[in-house]
């Protein structure tokens, strides 16, 4: 009987519990903000829109140029997206999706070749294709249709900077060991700028320095795969 | 077929690799080329699409979008053109390329839908095909040119799509430190069979 006594206790406490689940914990602003940079940084971990990382990383100032262009469209395509989630219909979403990243690429497009002509030449096709790049897609899809304005906005920050962080550390590695130069400045000695190892310039170069820093970051976050 | 013609199909194939020179096509590339089969399915899937999508982009932009073309001339407006408009036709006309070709195959050629049809959905995003339309576009090929060069491309993504899934096959059994399994191993691969692919440089008088 005792033991009897303080169970209904026990078990309204638990019923109450049951009944009244906590409010699902929504991520806080800073957790979204920071989870692209580093955890689900979209290039190195989650191995998404390689093609433009591997093909504008040959020096840090491309990479940069080419992460600008990847900022501007992911933050105004998710912004948009996410004001008009409430009107999209959620049958046509993909081609709605596409057709307001696509407005945003064809700006970024126009205004990279006429204010920065000499980097629109080095970059090439990869602006305009930024339409079809995992990651714009992928975070409208998947976030920005599901969450408001500024979240969306911390979002589209957060992977832009990872994106940014991963191709500039690619341009980085490839111009100082195939140029001997960092974003233009000699910084190394010039014995080495004279003999430079022309091949990370190339595209072997490019898959071989992804291939080490995806082994690295392997390592360090005891991953497979 | 002309010397010009030929040196664009080999130029496609070889010197100018689709994947391991321009870049183009990653995504299907390392993500379905772990097995013989499905990577010969994705090729042919990239090769029909990416031909009927340069036919249908280049109709659109010679009758439609291009300065002075027959529909805005017939209009009599817009001198300058609608090139602004080229990102976002195109990719909307090979999104609805890709549901009639997949429509189309159910329907009529249930043996090739059989065989493809799993890879059209993912065509869509597949940056080559709508890379392989820009440049199309920017060379001002000609309506065969761009035709040869399409399929040469296709051709090109198949030959590397094979040889590295054949690669792929073996590194699986390899013994390989753990960091490096999966996609560090398939990155150094591809940079050693993109080295092999340099041999092709200057082939034709085209340098990569």
């Amino acid at each position: 009987m005792s033991a009897d006594a303080g169970s209904p206790e026990v078990t309204q406490e638990k019923a109450k519990e049951l009944l009244l689940p906590p409010k699902p914990k929504g991520e806080s602003n800073w957790q979204i903000f920071s989870k692209g940079i580093i955890l689900e940084n979209p290039v190195l971990i989650l191995m998404l829109g390689l093609c433009p990382v591997l093909a504008t990383s040959t020096t840090a100032f491309d990479a940069t140029g080419m992460s600008a262009a990847v900022l501007f469209v992911l933050l105004m395509s998710n912004i948009v997206v996410s004001l008009f989630r409430k009107i999209i219909p959620n049958q046509v979403r993909i081609p709605v999706f596409i057709v307001i990243i696509a407005t945003f690429v064809t700006i970024a497009d126009y205004t990279m070749q006429a204010y920065q002509p000499d980097l629109y030449r080095v970059l090439g096709i990869f602006v305009p294709l930024i339409v079809v790049n995992c990651i714009v897609l992928g975070r409208a899809e998947g976030f920005a249709y599901k969450h408001g304005v500024w979240k969306s906005t911390l979002d589209a920050l957060g992977k832009s900077i990872g994106f940014f962080l991963a191709i500039v550390i690619m341009g980085s590695i490839r111009e100082i060991m195939g140029k001997g130069t960092w974003f233009g400045m000699p910084i190394t000695p010039k014995w080495f700028r004279s003999n430079a190892v022309l091949f990370f310039t190339l595209s072997p170069g490019a898959f071989l320095v992804i291939g080490l820093l995806k082994a690295g970051i392997n390592k360090i976050f005891k991953r497979e795969g | 077929m002309s010397q010009g013609l030929l040196a664009i199909l080999f130029g496609a194939i070889f010197v100018n690799n689709i994947v391991l020179m321009r870049f183009l096509g990653l995504c299907p590339f390392f993500g379905v080329s772990t097995r013989l089969s499905t990577g010969i399915g994705m090729s042919g899937a990239v090769l029909f699409v990416m031909t009927f999508a340069t036919w249908i982009t280049w109709g659109v932009y010679r009758l439609v979008l291009a300065p002075g073309s027959v529909i805005l001339d017939a209009i009599g407006v817009l001198p300058q053109g609608l090139v602004f408009l080229r990102t976002v036709s195109f990719i909307l006309v090979i999104a609805s390329l890709v549901q009639l070709v997949e429509m189309f195959l159910k329907k009529f050629v249930p043996v090739l839908y059989s065989a493809l049809g799993i890879y059209l959905p993912l065509i869509t995003t597949n940056c080559a095909i709508l890379g392989v339309t820009f440049i199309v576009i920017d060379n001002n090929f000609s309506f065969l040119a761009g035709t040869i060069f399409a399929i040469g491309t296709a051709l090109g993504f198949g030959l590397v799509m094979i040889l590295f899934a054949a690669l792929r096959e073996r590194l699986e059994l390899a013994p390989i430190s753990k960091s490096f399994r999966g996609y560090p191993i398939a990155f150094i691969a591809a940079s050693l069979v993109a080295i092999a692919f340099f041999g092709f440089a200057n082939m034709f008088g085209i340098s990569p």
